[in-house]
């Protein structure tokens, strides 16, 4: 394993605890709206200050003009970090909340908000590219077994659905439904759209896979012994986990953008879901988004989940270079 | 080989036809099949009746479905592609308007994407020591972590903030940076796993043998050698060059076909939903076709696939 595939895993398992964590993690619900702290700036942590090192605290944010929206930080106030009410990082005073990623228009937080959006986000983008990967598996070992007519015609349907754009299918899908369905019902439907736009890559790979099996002596073993046609399916299919893995890694960043990209248009979770693409809604305004940069957080926390799934996949090992190759041929090919 | 390439073409034309007619035709029955018509949002603003029964009837949605789906087919033999009722006017002027500005985005994308994916890539993968190399492998992964609408915000701020890029709605420059980026890290990274693929050829050892340059080797033969990879993904890049358009023009305001569609699919509008699945599914089957004629003629091995 490469540094890069370690630190890949390592970032994969902060993030995967901190969804898990998330109702711990943050200090405030996803919809409560503080008062007063409407694109209040983030109070980074800190534990040093000019008298010296404390305990982490952050200093007390002041408004300074409600209109415009102004806030001061008022440095001779340390407010201390503690835990309460069941969290583990929350303000010691009620009246000066701990916003680690700032406030939203609604004066929410948006460290809170994208941490419970990551349940929503990748929670969906999971549960489709696990279901692209059962259908396609499916379909791609019936074609393969099958053979023929059926196999020919499970093809041409998965290259004619490869060639759409995935984004553009999900929401021609979508917007057949109604505008208005509950969280719940948002969540099966777009992991189901997600699972539909994305099965045909991943049953070509396996019927490619599986057919090259088939022809193996063990599959002609397992036939030997009496197995039929599905039976043998029992022993090839485990030839593919590999395949289905590496495309777990490529779905998850596709279908993550494909999420955010519904939601900001307003077809996907919507308020006040936190979910990654309809908190980016906020960020639409370009005024607003100079103004208040942390309202880029989702994207960021998209950057961050993507950047670990490339790490991880991404090829290992530096082959010998083309130069390195050269010498090594001259070398072995000089008489000693 | 000629004449194996122009029945390669006549084939692959006729499929790219039934291709096209099939999504207009799916995209106009699914319109149909949603709940709601154009004139939905007449009901909701509280017309009369009276109203939205003369509305209908000059959209011709009084007609029986299987009526109004034979006349907008023959309509589109003769190139007509009906009236939008969401947004006036012809479909086809609409449809060719925001697919040309579609066309140019993705086209200025994949062209800047190319000149500097593969390049690099080539002297990334024959050079992998080199200070370059060094520096690109990290800026590549990162570039490869940004998917467009991440890439696209990201621009938006960086232009709000530096005045660097123009923000203004229209700018070109900034949506084609966003499409571009992302797709030239993966030709980067693709075009050095090939020429590292290839540098081991015996062919190549002959040729460093009778002592061609190293850089003549590398940018002439190996190069060419290793091409075919980066092609066969074409067809794959367009797929999602459009797919990534949609977001960015949403977020820039680039008026392409992506937010006419999207607006086409608010207002039930059936012949203008059609028209730009139409457009885009032509698009897509041309830029497959290109990327399919370019490869033949850079490896003709690939001409026993077709």
């Amino acid at each position: 394993m490469t540094t890069g595939q370690r630190v890949g895993r390592a970032l994969l398992l902060m993030i995967a605890m901190g969804t898990v964590m998330a109702p711990w993690l943050a200090p405030h619900s996803a919809a409560d709206q503080l008062v007063n702290r409407a694109y209040a700036p983030p109070t980074p942590l800190r534990v040093h200050d000019a008298e010296g090192f404390h305990a982490p605290f952050f200093n007390a944010q002041i408004m300074t003009d409600r209109l415009r929206r102004d806030f001061g930080t008022d440095e001779t106030v340390r407010i201390p970090v503690v835990v309460r009410h069941g969290k583990l990082l929350t303000s010691m005073a009620d009246d000066q909340p701990l916003l680690l990623l700032g406030a939203d228009s609604l004066g929410r937080d948006v460290f809170a908000r994208v941490a419970l959006g990551a349940r929503w986000s990748l929670g969906v983008v999971l549960c489709g590219a696990l279901g692209a990967l059962l259908i396609g598996a499916l379909i791609g070992a019936g074609a393969a077994v099958a053979g023929g007519r059926v196999d020919a015609w499970m093809m041409r349907l998965a290259d004619f659905v490869l060639v759409l754009p995935s984004v553009y299918l999900v929401l021609v899908l979508r917007s057949l439904l109604p505008d208005v369905l509950t969280t719940g019902d948002v969540f099966a439907l777009m992991s189901l759209l997600f699972a539909l736009a994305a099965w045909p890559h991943v049953a070509r790979g396996v019927r490619a896979i599986v057919s090259v099996e088939l022809t193996r002596d063990y599959a002609d073993a397992a036939r030997a012994a009496g197995a039929g046609r599905w039976r043998v399916m029992r022993h090839v299919l485990p030839a593919c986990r590999g395949f289905l893995a590496a495309e777990l890694v490529l779905l998850v960043p596709a279908l993550l953008s494909a999420e955010a990209a519904v939601s900001y248009l307003g077809l996907g979770f919507s308020e006040p879901t936190p979910s990654w693409g309809t908190m980016l809604q906020e960020a639409a305004n370009v005024r607003v988004l100079a103004e208040a940069p942390w309202l880029l957080a989702p994207a960021a926390a998209l950057f961050v989940v993507v950047l670990a799934l490339q790490m991880i996949g991404a090829r290992a090992g530096t082959r010998a270079t083309f130069f390195d190759s050269l010498a090594t041929h001259a070398s072995s090919s000089r008489p000693s | 080989m000629i004449a194996g390439l122009a029945r390669f073409v006549a084939r692959r034309i006729f499929a790219s036809l039934i291709f096209v007619a099939i999504v207009a035709a799916s995209a106009f029955a699914l319109t149909k099949l949603a709940p709601g018509d154009a004139t939905s949002d007449l009901v909701a603003a509280g017309a009369s009746s009276s109203e939205i029964a003369r509305e209908r009837t000059r959209l011709g949605l009084d007609q029986p479905v299987t009526e109004q789906a034979a006349h907008w087919a023959l309509g589109v033999m003769r190139g007509d592609l009906g009236e939008s009722s969401a947004l006036g006017g012809p479909v086809r002027a609409l449809v060719l308007a925001h697919t040309a500005a579609t066309a140019q985005l993705a086209t200025l994308a994949l062209v800047l994407a190319t000149l500097i994916g593969v390049p690099l890539g080539i002297a990334n993968g024959a050079w992998p020591t080199h200070w370059l190399a060094r520096l690109s492998t990290p800026v590549s992964l990162l570039l490869l972590s940004c998917p467009p609408m991440v890439a696209a915000l990201g621009l938006m701020l960086l232009g709000a903030t530096t005045g660097w890029l123009s923000i203004s709605p229209g700018a070109w420059l900034l949506p084609t940076l966003a499409l571009a980026l992302p797709l030239a890290a993966s030709l980067e990274r693709l075009q050095v796993q090939a020429v590292r693929d290839v540098v081991d050829a015996p062919d190549l050892l002959a040729a460093a043998a009778r002592g061609i340059p190293p850089a003549r080797l590398i940018w002439v033969h190996v190069s060419r050698q290793s091409l075919r990879p980066v092609l066969g993904i074409y067809g794959v890049v367009i797929g999602s060059l459009f797919a990534g358009s949609f977001t960015v023009e949403v977020i820039t305001s680039w008026p392409g076909l992506g937010r006419l569609m999207y607006a086409a699919l608010r207002g039930r509008d059936v012949a203008l939903v059609a028209g730009c699945a139409l457009a885009g599914a032509a698009c897509l089957a041309v830029g497959n076709l290109v990327a399919d004629v370019l490869r033949m003629l850079v490896d003709p091995r690939s001409q026993e696939l077709g």
